[in-house]
Protein backbone atom coordinates (compact mmCIF):
# COMPACT_ATOMS: atom_id res chain seq x y z
CA UNK A 1 0.00 0.00 0.00
CA UNK A 2 1.21 3.29 -0.95
CA UNK A 3 0.51 7.08 0.78
CA UNK A 4 -2.06 8.72 -1.44
CA UNK A 5 -1.78 12.78 -1.79
CA UNK A 6 -4.79 14.68 -3.22
CA UNK A 7 -4.93 18.18 -4.27
CA UNK A 8 -8.06 20.16 -5.37
CA UNK A 9 -7.15 23.55 -6.76
CA UNK A 10 -10.69 24.09 -7.76
CA UNK A 11 -13.82 22.00 -8.15
CA UNK A 12 -16.55 24.43 -9.20
CA UNK A 13 -19.87 22.99 -10.48
CA UNK A 14 -21.21 24.00 -14.11
CA UNK A 15 -24.51 25.24 -12.42
CA UNK A 16 -22.25 26.96 -9.54
CA UNK A 17 -20.93 30.55 -9.50
CA UNK A 18 -18.84 29.69 -6.58
CA UNK A 19 -16.33 26.74 -6.02
CA UNK A 20 -17.13 23.37 -4.12
CA UNK A 21 -14.07 22.85 -3.50
CA UNK A 22 -11.03 25.23 -4.14
CA UNK A 23 -7.38 24.97 -2.60
CA UNK A 24 -7.52 21.44 -0.99
CA UNK A 25 -4.76 19.30 -0.30
CA UNK A 26 -5.46 15.94 2.11
CA UNK A 27 -2.50 13.17 2.71
CA UNK A 28 -3.61 10.05 3.63
CA UNK A 29 -0.59 7.67 5.28
CA UNK A 30 -0.94 3.85 4.19
CA UNK A 31 -2.95 1.71 6.26
CA UNK A 32 -4.65 5.15 7.90
CA UNK A 33 -8.50 5.32 8.89
CA UNK A 34 -9.46 8.87 8.35
CA UNK A 35 -12.85 10.22 9.25
CA UNK A 36 -14.23 13.84 7.02
CA UNK A 37 -16.45 15.29 9.38
CA UNK A 38 -18.70 18.42 7.85
CA UNK A 39 -22.09 19.80 7.33
CA UNK A 40 -23.94 18.12 4.93
CA UNK A 41 -23.93 19.91 1.36
CA UNK A 42 -20.16 20.84 1.89
CA UNK A 43 -18.69 18.50 -0.93
CA UNK A 44 -17.79 15.65 1.23
CA UNK A 45 -19.52 13.15 -1.43
CA UNK A 46 -18.51 15.53 -4.16
CA UNK A 47 -14.69 14.68 -3.25
CA UNK A 48 -15.02 10.94 -2.75
CA UNK A 49 -16.86 11.02 -6.25
CA UNK A 50 -13.43 13.24 -7.55
CA UNK A 51 -11.23 10.31 -5.62
CA UNK A 52 -13.07 7.86 -7.46
CA UNK A 53 -12.87 9.42 -10.81
CA UNK A 54 -16.50 9.61 -10.98
CA UNK A 55 -16.25 13.08 -11.58
CA UNK A 56 -13.11 14.04 -13.58
CA UNK A 57 -14.24 17.74 -14.41
CA UNK A 58 -11.59 19.60 -11.68
CA UNK A 59 -8.44 20.99 -11.88
CA UNK A 60 -5.94 18.87 -9.47
CA UNK A 61 -3.78 15.90 -9.05
CA UNK A 62 -3.91 12.61 -7.36
CA UNK A 63 -0.68 11.33 -6.26
CA UNK A 64 -0.40 7.27 -5.33
CA UNK A 65 2.83 6.78 -4.23
CA UNK A 66 4.84 8.24 -7.13
CA UNK A 67 2.38 7.45 -9.63
CA UNK A 68 0.14 10.48 -11.22
CA UNK A 69 -3.28 8.49 -10.83
CA UNK A 70 -6.74 7.44 -9.44
CA UNK A 71 -6.22 4.89 -6.97
CA UNK A 72 -7.85 1.25 -7.25
CA UNK A 73 -10.69 2.16 -5.20
CA UNK A 74 -13.23 0.01 -2.90
CA UNK A 75 -16.48 2.30 -2.59
CA UNK A 76 -18.82 2.50 0.42
CA UNK A 77 -21.95 4.22 -1.06
CA UNK A 78 -24.94 5.85 1.33
CA UNK A 79 -26.93 3.28 -0.66
CA UNK A 80 -25.63 -0.03 -1.03
CA UNK A 81 -25.80 0.13 -5.03
CA UNK A 82 -26.15 -3.73 -5.26
CA UNK A 83 -27.47 -5.17 -8.90
CA UNK A 84 -30.66 -6.03 -7.35
CA UNK A 85 -31.16 -8.72 -10.11
CA UNK A 86 -28.00 -10.60 -8.93
CA UNK A 87 -27.27 -12.84 -5.74
CA UNK A 88 -25.14 -11.52 -2.88
CA UNK A 89 -22.42 -13.98 -4.29
CA UNK A 90 -22.81 -12.47 -7.96
CA UNK A 91 -22.69 -9.10 -6.70
CA UNK A 92 -18.83 -9.49 -4.95
CA UNK A 93 -17.66 -11.52 -7.52
CA UNK A 94 -18.44 -9.30 -10.15
CA UNK A 95 -16.39 -6.75 -9.01
CA UNK A 96 -13.81 -8.89 -9.27
CA UNK A 97 -11.36 -9.81 -11.80
CA UNK A 98 -12.19 -12.90 -13.76
CA UNK A 99 -9.39 -15.14 -12.29
CA UNK A 100 -10.43 -14.01 -8.43
CA UNK A 101 -10.11 -16.62 -5.91
CA UNK A 102 -12.92 -17.95 -4.87
CA UNK A 103 -11.58 -18.65 -1.16
CA UNK A 104 -11.22 -14.60 -0.29
CA UNK A 105 -14.94 -14.55 -1.39
CA UNK A 106 -15.88 -17.27 1.17
CA UNK A 107 -13.85 -15.96 3.77
CA UNK A 108 -15.13 -12.23 3.97
CA UNK A 109 -19.04 -13.69 3.85
CA UNK A 110 -18.08 -15.56 6.71
CA UNK A 111 -16.61 -12.70 8.79
CA UNK A 112 -20.00 -11.04 7.83
CA UNK A 113 -21.96 -13.37 8.91
CA UNK A 114 -23.69 -13.61 5.28
CA UNK A 115 -22.80 -17.03 4.21
CA UNK A 116 -25.86 -18.69 4.47
CA UNK A 117 -27.28 -15.46 2.23
CA UNK A 118 -24.91 -15.67 -0.31
CA UNK A 119 -27.62 -17.13 -2.62
CA UNK A 120 -30.19 -14.69 -2.24
CA UNK A 121 -31.37 -11.66 -4.56
CA UNK A 122 -30.01 -8.74 -3.50
CA UNK A 123 -33.31 -7.34 -3.88
CA UNK A 124 -34.63 -9.24 -1.38
CA UNK A 125 -32.05 -8.32 1.79
CA UNK A 126 -32.51 -5.84 4.43
CA UNK A 127 -30.85 -2.38 5.05
CA UNK A 128 -28.04 -3.87 6.97
CA UNK A 129 -27.52 -7.12 4.98
CA UNK A 130 -27.56 -5.20 2.09
CA UNK A 131 -24.86 -2.53 3.45
CA UNK A 132 -22.85 -5.52 4.98
CA UNK A 133 -22.71 -7.27 1.05
CA UNK A 134 -21.19 -3.75 -0.20
CA UNK A 135 -18.92 -3.85 2.51
CA UNK A 136 -17.55 -7.49 1.77
CA UNK A 137 -17.76 -6.17 -2.20
CA UNK A 138 -15.32 -2.99 -1.06
CA UNK A 139 -12.88 -5.34 0.56
CA UNK A 140 -12.62 -8.08 -1.79
CA UNK A 141 -11.39 -6.03 -4.63
CA UNK A 142 -8.12 -5.20 -1.97
CA UNK A 143 -8.09 -1.70 -2.85
CA UNK A 144 -5.70 0.63 -2.28
CA UNK A 145 -8.05 3.15 -0.78
CA UNK A 146 -11.38 2.44 0.77
CA UNK A 147 -14.14 5.13 0.34
CA UNK A 148 -17.67 5.42 2.48
CA UNK A 149 -19.82 7.90 2.17
CA UNK A 150 -22.00 7.54 5.63
CA UNK A 151 -22.67 3.80 4.86
CA UNK A 152 -24.74 3.72 8.43
CA UNK A 153 -26.84 6.89 7.71
CA UNK A 154 -30.35 5.16 7.24
CA UNK A 155 -29.45 2.11 9.78
CA UNK A 156 -31.66 1.98 13.39
CA UNK A 157 -29.09 1.99 16.26
CA UNK A 158 -28.71 -1.41 16.89
CA UNK A 159 -27.93 -2.32 13.45
CA UNK A 160 -25.22 0.39 12.94
CA UNK A 161 -23.83 -0.49 15.41
CA UNK A 162 -23.49 -4.27 14.15
CA UNK A 163 -22.66 -3.12 11.51
CA UNK A 164 -19.71 -0.93 12.78
CA UNK A 165 -18.28 -3.13 14.37
CA UNK A 166 -17.85 -5.52 11.92
CA UNK A 167 -16.27 -2.91 9.71
CA UNK A 168 -13.93 -2.49 12.47
CA UNK A 169 -13.35 -6.16 12.72
CA UNK A 170 -12.97 -6.62 9.12
CA UNK A 171 -10.67 -3.61 8.88
CA UNK A 172 -8.32 -4.82 11.39
CA UNK A 173 -8.07 -8.14 9.94
CA UNK A 174 -7.60 -6.49 6.45
CA UNK A 175 -5.86 -3.04 6.71
CA UNK A 176 -6.76 -0.62 4.17
CA UNK A 177 -6.34 2.94 3.97
CA UNK A 178 -10.08 4.24 4.59
CA UNK A 179 -11.53 7.64 3.92
CA UNK A 180 -14.91 7.79 5.96
CA UNK A 181 -17.35 10.61 5.22
CA UNK A 182 -20.15 10.68 8.17
CA UNK A 183 -21.09 14.17 10.23
CA UNK A 184 -22.16 11.64 13.30
CA UNK A 185 -19.24 12.83 15.61
CA UNK A 186 -19.63 10.06 17.92
CA UNK A 187 -19.17 7.62 15.07
CA UNK A 188 -16.25 9.45 14.14
CA UNK A 189 -14.22 8.78 17.36
CA UNK A 190 -15.45 4.66 17.65
CA UNK A 191 -13.99 4.34 13.93
CA UNK A 192 -11.20 6.53 13.35
CA UNK A 193 -7.52 7.24 13.43
CA UNK A 194 -7.66 10.59 12.89
CA UNK A 195 -10.63 13.10 12.16
CA UNK A 196 -10.52 15.63 9.86
CA UNK A 197 -13.05 18.53 10.05
CA UNK A 198 -14.42 20.35 7.25
CA UNK A 199 -15.85 24.34 6.52
CA UNK A 200 -18.20 24.77 3.42
CA UNK A 201 -18.01 27.21 0.22
CA UNK A 202 -16.00 26.16 -0.40
CA UNK A 203 -14.72 23.12 1.85
CA UNK A 204 -11.84 23.44 3.20
CA UNK A 205 -9.59 21.42 6.76
CA UNK A 206 -11.07 23.58 9.72
CA UNK A 207 -9.24 21.32 11.94
CA UNK A 208 -7.30 17.66 11.88
CA UNK A 209 -7.53 15.44 15.44
CA UNK A 210 -6.00 12.64 16.02
CA UNK A 211 -8.32 9.82 18.19
CA UNK A 212 -5.70 9.08 21.18
CA UNK A 213 -8.66 6.48 22.43
CA UNK A 214 -6.63 3.08 22.35
CA UNK A 215 -8.31 0.85 19.74
CA UNK A 216 -9.26 -1.59 22.33
CA UNK A 217 -11.53 0.55 24.51
CA UNK A 218 -13.26 2.03 21.31
CA UNK A 219 -16.35 0.35 22.61
CA UNK A 220 -16.51 2.03 25.77
CA UNK A 221 -19.71 5.10 25.17
CA UNK A 222 -18.23 6.78 28.06
CA UNK A 223 -14.84 6.77 26.72
CA UNK A 224 -16.21 8.19 23.67
CA UNK A 225 -18.24 10.85 24.97
CA UNK A 226 -15.85 12.25 27.17
CA UNK A 227 -13.70 12.46 24.30
CA UNK A 228 -16.30 14.73 22.40
CA UNK A 229 -16.94 16.63 25.14
CA UNK A 230 -12.67 17.52 25.70
CA UNK A 231 -12.55 18.33 21.53
CA UNK A 232 -16.05 20.56 21.28
CA UNK A 233 -14.40 22.45 24.36
CA UNK A 234 -11.11 22.56 22.84
CA UNK A 235 -12.36 23.36 19.04
CA UNK A 236 -15.29 25.42 19.32
CA UNK A 237 -15.35 26.26 15.74
CA UNK A 238 -16.08 22.72 15.08
CA UNK A 239 -19.40 22.71 16.80
CA UNK A 240 -21.58 24.84 14.06
CA UNK A 241 -20.42 21.94 12.06
CA UNK A 242 -22.62 19.45 13.93
CA UNK B 1 -58.58 -22.50 -10.03
CA UNK B 2 -61.37 -20.10 -10.79
CA UNK B 3 -59.10 -18.15 -13.64
CA UNK B 4 -58.47 -20.85 -15.88
CA UNK B 5 -61.76 -21.65 -16.00
CA UNK B 6 -63.67 -18.33 -16.90
CA UNK B 7 -61.06 -17.54 -19.42
CA UNK B 8 -62.53 -21.34 -20.89
CA UNK B 9 -65.90 -20.23 -19.99
CA UNK B 10 -65.37 -17.11 -22.33
CA UNK B 11 -63.60 -19.06 -25.06
CA UNK B 12 -66.45 -21.13 -25.20
CA UNK B 13 -69.34 -18.12 -24.45
CA UNK B 14 -67.48 -16.56 -28.05
CA UNK B 15 -67.18 -19.36 -29.83
CA UNK B 16 -70.64 -20.33 -29.47
CA UNK B 17 -71.99 -16.35 -30.17
CA UNK B 18 -70.40 -17.05 -33.57
CA UNK B 19 -72.13 -20.20 -33.69
CA UNK B 20 -75.51 -18.68 -33.21
CA UNK B 21 -74.89 -15.52 -35.26
CA UNK B 22 -73.66 -17.83 -38.21
CA UNK B 23 -76.88 -20.22 -38.76
CA UNK B 24 -79.37 -17.42 -38.07
CA UNK B 25 -77.92 -15.31 -40.57
CA UNK B 26 -77.09 -18.57 -42.58
CA UNK B 27 -75.14 -16.59 -45.27
CA UNK B 28 -72.21 -17.11 -47.16
CA UNK B 29 -69.93 -14.48 -45.73
CA UNK B 30 -70.04 -15.99 -42.44
CA UNK B 31 -69.28 -19.64 -41.82
CA UNK B 32 -69.72 -20.78 -38.63
CA UNK B 33 -66.90 -22.35 -36.58
CA UNK B 34 -67.41 -26.41 -37.62
CA UNK B 35 -67.27 -25.05 -41.15
CA UNK B 36 -64.21 -22.88 -40.59
CA UNK B 37 -62.69 -26.09 -38.33
CA UNK B 38 -63.31 -28.49 -41.36
CA UNK B 39 -61.58 -25.85 -44.01
CA UNK B 40 -58.94 -25.89 -41.57
CA UNK B 41 -58.42 -29.72 -41.30
CA UNK B 42 -57.96 -29.87 -45.08
CA UNK B 43 -56.08 -27.42 -45.90
CA UNK B 44 -53.60 -28.95 -43.16
CA UNK B 45 -53.98 -32.17 -45.24
CA UNK B 46 -52.87 -30.71 -48.08
CA UNK B 47 -49.95 -29.03 -47.06
CA UNK B 48 -50.98 -26.33 -48.59
CA UNK B 49 -51.49 -24.53 -44.89
CA UNK B 50 -48.53 -25.67 -43.25
CA UNK B 51 -46.04 -24.11 -46.50
CA UNK B 52 -47.51 -20.85 -46.72
CA UNK B 53 -48.06 -20.35 -42.57
CA UNK B 54 -44.16 -21.65 -42.57
CA UNK B 55 -42.51 -19.26 -45.32
CA UNK B 56 -44.72 -16.15 -43.82
CA UNK B 57 -42.68 -17.59 -39.98
CA UNK B 58 -39.58 -17.87 -41.76
CA UNK B 59 -39.82 -13.83 -43.24
CA UNK B 60 -41.26 -12.72 -39.56
CA UNK B 61 -38.61 -14.47 -37.93
CA UNK B 62 -35.70 -13.08 -39.97
CA UNK B 63 -36.94 -9.30 -40.19
CA UNK B 64 -37.77 -9.27 -36.47
CA UNK B 65 -34.32 -10.70 -35.36
CA UNK B 66 -32.98 -7.72 -37.96
CA UNK B 67 -34.78 -5.32 -36.28
CA UNK B 68 -34.76 -6.18 -32.59
CA UNK B 69 -31.38 -6.47 -32.73
CA UNK B 70 -30.38 -3.29 -34.85
CA UNK B 71 -32.75 -1.79 -32.77
CA UNK B 72 -31.42 -2.51 -29.44
CA UNK B 73 -27.59 -1.30 -30.75
CA UNK B 74 -29.13 1.71 -31.98
CA UNK B 75 -31.47 2.50 -29.22
CA UNK B 76 -29.05 2.19 -26.29
CA UNK B 77 -26.36 4.43 -28.54
CA UNK B 78 -29.15 7.17 -28.73
CA UNK B 79 -30.07 7.19 -25.51
CA UNK B 80 -26.31 6.82 -23.57
CA UNK B 81 -25.20 9.84 -26.20
CA UNK B 82 -27.10 13.05 -26.26
CA UNK B 83 -25.49 14.55 -29.18
CA UNK B 84 -26.32 11.22 -31.76
CA UNK B 85 -30.16 11.77 -29.94
CA UNK B 86 -30.52 15.17 -30.89
CA UNK B 87 -28.60 14.62 -34.37
CA UNK B 88 -31.33 11.42 -35.08
CA UNK B 89 -33.83 12.59 -33.57
CA UNK B 90 -35.32 13.88 -36.56
CA UNK B 91 -35.12 10.92 -38.53
CA UNK B 92 -36.87 9.11 -36.30
CA UNK B 93 -39.66 10.84 -35.77
CA UNK B 94 -39.53 11.02 -39.94
CA UNK B 95 -39.22 7.28 -40.15
CA UNK B 96 -41.80 6.53 -37.35
CA UNK B 97 -44.41 8.57 -39.47
CA UNK B 98 -44.12 7.25 -42.90
CA UNK B 99 -46.86 4.75 -43.67
CA UNK B 100 -45.85 1.47 -44.33
CA UNK B 101 -48.02 1.23 -47.31
CA UNK B 102 -45.16 3.74 -49.08
CA UNK B 103 -42.35 1.61 -47.33
CA UNK B 104 -43.09 -0.90 -49.18
CA UNK B 105 -44.27 0.27 -52.10
CA UNK B 106 -40.68 1.89 -52.15
CA UNK B 107 -38.72 -0.61 -50.96
CA UNK B 108 -40.47 -3.12 -53.92
CA UNK B 109 -39.97 -0.12 -56.70
CA UNK B 110 -36.38 0.57 -55.59
CA UNK B 111 -35.21 -3.03 -55.32
CA UNK B 112 -37.84 -5.11 -57.30
CA UNK B 113 -40.09 -7.76 -56.29
CA UNK B 114 -37.77 -10.06 -54.35
CA UNK B 115 -36.98 -11.36 -51.06
CA UNK B 116 -34.99 -9.12 -49.25
CA UNK B 117 -36.70 -5.94 -50.36
CA UNK B 118 -39.62 -7.81 -48.80
CA UNK B 119 -37.66 -8.52 -45.38
CA UNK B 120 -36.12 -4.74 -45.56
CA UNK B 121 -39.46 -2.99 -46.28
CA UNK B 122 -40.47 -5.12 -42.51
CA UNK B 123 -37.76 -3.92 -41.16
CA UNK B 124 -37.56 -0.47 -41.93
CA UNK B 125 -40.86 -0.63 -40.49
CA UNK B 126 -40.49 -1.82 -37.11
CA UNK B 127 -37.31 -0.78 -36.90
CA UNK B 128 -37.73 3.04 -35.12
CA UNK B 129 -40.03 1.64 -32.95
CA UNK B 130 -37.62 -0.78 -31.25
CA UNK B 131 -35.02 1.98 -31.32
CA UNK B 132 -37.72 4.90 -29.17
CA UNK B 133 -38.50 2.50 -26.52
CA UNK B 134 -35.23 1.21 -26.19
CA UNK B 135 -33.49 4.86 -25.93
CA UNK B 136 -36.40 5.67 -23.42
CA UNK B 137 -35.34 2.41 -21.43
CA UNK B 138 -31.52 3.65 -21.43
CA UNK B 139 -32.46 6.91 -20.73
CA UNK B 140 -34.28 5.87 -17.73
CA UNK B 141 -30.98 3.51 -16.58
CA UNK B 142 -29.46 4.00 -13.04
CA UNK B 143 -27.23 6.39 -13.00
CA UNK B 144 -26.10 5.22 -9.21
CA UNK B 145 -25.52 1.38 -10.51
CA UNK B 146 -23.56 2.76 -13.10
CA UNK B 147 -21.42 4.64 -11.38
CA UNK B 148 -20.60 1.84 -8.76
CA UNK B 149 -19.92 -0.71 -12.02
CA UNK B 150 -17.57 2.22 -13.69
CA UNK B 151 -15.75 2.92 -9.84
CA UNK B 152 -14.88 -0.53 -9.36
CA UNK B 153 -13.82 -0.77 -12.99
CA UNK B 154 -16.16 -3.10 -14.69
CA UNK B 155 -15.53 -4.33 -18.06
CA UNK B 156 -17.88 -3.34 -20.89
CA UNK B 157 -18.92 -6.60 -21.30
CA UNK B 158 -19.87 -7.08 -17.77
CA UNK B 159 -21.42 -3.41 -17.68
CA UNK B 160 -23.98 -4.51 -20.76
CA UNK B 161 -24.58 -7.80 -19.63
CA UNK B 162 -25.43 -7.17 -15.66
CA UNK B 163 -26.24 -4.02 -15.33
CA UNK B 164 -27.67 -2.43 -18.62
CA UNK B 165 -29.39 -5.42 -19.74
CA UNK B 166 -31.50 -6.36 -16.74
CA UNK B 167 -33.04 -2.62 -16.72
CA UNK B 168 -33.79 -2.78 -20.45
CA UNK B 169 -35.41 -5.96 -20.29
CA UNK B 170 -39.10 -4.94 -19.41
CA UNK B 171 -38.20 -2.25 -22.60
CA UNK B 172 -36.95 -5.14 -24.94
CA UNK B 173 -39.74 -7.69 -23.64
CA UNK B 174 -42.34 -4.30 -24.56
CA UNK B 175 -40.34 -3.59 -27.53
CA UNK B 176 -40.82 -7.76 -28.67
CA UNK B 177 -45.08 -8.21 -27.75
CA UNK B 178 -45.69 -5.07 -30.01
CA UNK B 179 -43.23 -5.41 -32.56
CA UNK B 180 -44.84 -9.27 -32.88
CA UNK B 181 -48.33 -7.94 -33.29
CA UNK B 182 -46.88 -5.06 -35.73
CA UNK B 183 -44.83 -7.67 -37.99
CA UNK B 184 -46.78 -10.16 -39.04
CA UNK B 185 -49.33 -7.65 -39.84
CA UNK B 186 -47.12 -5.93 -42.31
CA UNK B 187 -45.38 -8.68 -43.74
CA UNK B 188 -48.68 -9.83 -44.93
CA UNK B 189 -49.37 -6.52 -46.66
CA UNK B 190 -45.88 -7.21 -48.09
CA UNK B 191 -46.77 -10.68 -49.23
CA UNK B 192 -50.36 -9.41 -50.93
CA UNK B 193 -48.20 -6.53 -52.55
CA UNK B 194 -44.80 -8.61 -54.15
CA UNK B 195 -44.64 -12.11 -53.37
CA UNK B 196 -45.86 -15.52 -54.45
CA UNK B 197 -46.23 -17.35 -51.16
CA UNK B 198 -47.06 -16.53 -47.89
CA UNK B 199 -50.00 -16.58 -45.61
CA UNK B 200 -50.71 -12.65 -47.10
CA UNK B 201 -50.37 -14.23 -51.05
CA UNK B 202 -53.17 -16.67 -50.09
CA UNK B 203 -55.17 -14.70 -48.76
CA UNK B 204 -54.99 -12.31 -51.38
CA UNK B 205 -56.28 -15.32 -53.73
CA UNK B 206 -59.34 -16.05 -50.78
CA UNK B 207 -60.03 -12.74 -51.12
CA UNK B 208 -60.39 -12.61 -54.95
CA UNK B 209 -62.71 -15.66 -54.54
CA UNK B 210 -64.83 -14.57 -51.60
CA UNK B 211 -63.80 -17.67 -49.46
CA UNK B 212 -64.50 -16.34 -46.32
CA UNK B 213 -63.87 -19.96 -44.71
CA UNK B 214 -60.75 -19.85 -46.00
CA UNK B 215 -59.64 -16.74 -44.64
CA UNK B 216 -60.65 -17.39 -41.25
CA UNK B 217 -58.83 -20.98 -41.10
CA UNK B 218 -55.87 -19.28 -42.07
CA UNK B 219 -56.33 -16.43 -39.57
CA UNK B 220 -56.99 -18.65 -36.95
CA UNK B 221 -53.91 -20.76 -37.64
CA UNK B 222 -51.67 -17.69 -37.58
CA UNK B 223 -53.28 -15.97 -34.06
CA UNK B 224 -52.99 -19.71 -32.45
CA UNK B 225 -48.90 -19.65 -33.72
CA UNK B 226 -48.64 -16.05 -31.91
CA UNK B 227 -50.27 -17.41 -28.90
CA UNK B 228 -47.52 -20.60 -28.93
CA UNK B 229 -44.93 -17.87 -29.40
CA UNK B 230 -46.39 -16.10 -26.30
CA UNK B 231 -46.80 -19.03 -24.23
CA UNK B 232 -43.75 -21.08 -25.11
CA UNK B 233 -41.12 -18.41 -25.57
CA UNK B 234 -41.71 -15.39 -24.11
CA UNK B 235 -44.00 -15.87 -20.82
CA UNK B 236 -41.56 -18.24 -19.82
CA UNK B 237 -38.49 -15.74 -20.62
CA UNK B 238 -40.11 -13.27 -18.82
CA UNK B 239 -40.86 -15.95 -15.47
CA UNK B 240 -36.64 -16.60 -15.25
CA UNK B 241 -35.58 -12.76 -15.67
CA UNK B 242 -38.17 -11.35 -13.26
CA UNK B 243 -37.56 -14.46 -10.78
CA UNK B 244 -35.34 -11.71 -8.58
CA UNK B 245 -38.28 -9.52 -7.71
CA UNK B 246 -40.31 -9.76 -4.76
Amino acid sequence: MADIHITIHNKTFATATEPTIADFTLSLVSGEFVCLVGASGCGKTTLLNIIADLDYDYDGDIVVGQQHKSPKIGYIFQNPRLLPWRTVRENIELALPDDYAGDVVDNLLDIMQLTPHQHVYADRLSLGMGRRVSIIRAFAVNPELLLMDEPFVSLDPPTARQVRALLLQLWQQRPHTVLFVTHDLREAITLADKLIFLSANPMQIISEVLVAIPRNERNNELAVENFRQQLLNEHPDIKQLL
Amino acid sequence: MPNKALSILSAMIFLALWQGLASYLHSHTLPTPVVVAMVFWKECRSGQLPFHLGVTLLRLVVSFTIAMSLGCAIGIMLGRSKKLDSFFDNWLVIFLNVPALVTIILCYVWFGLVESAAILAVVVNKLPNVIVTIREGTKALDQDLLDMARCYRFSRRKILQHVIWPQLHPFVMGATRTGLALIWKIILVVELLGRSNGMGYQLHLFFQLFDVASILAYTVAFVSVIQLIELTILKPLDRKSQQWRR
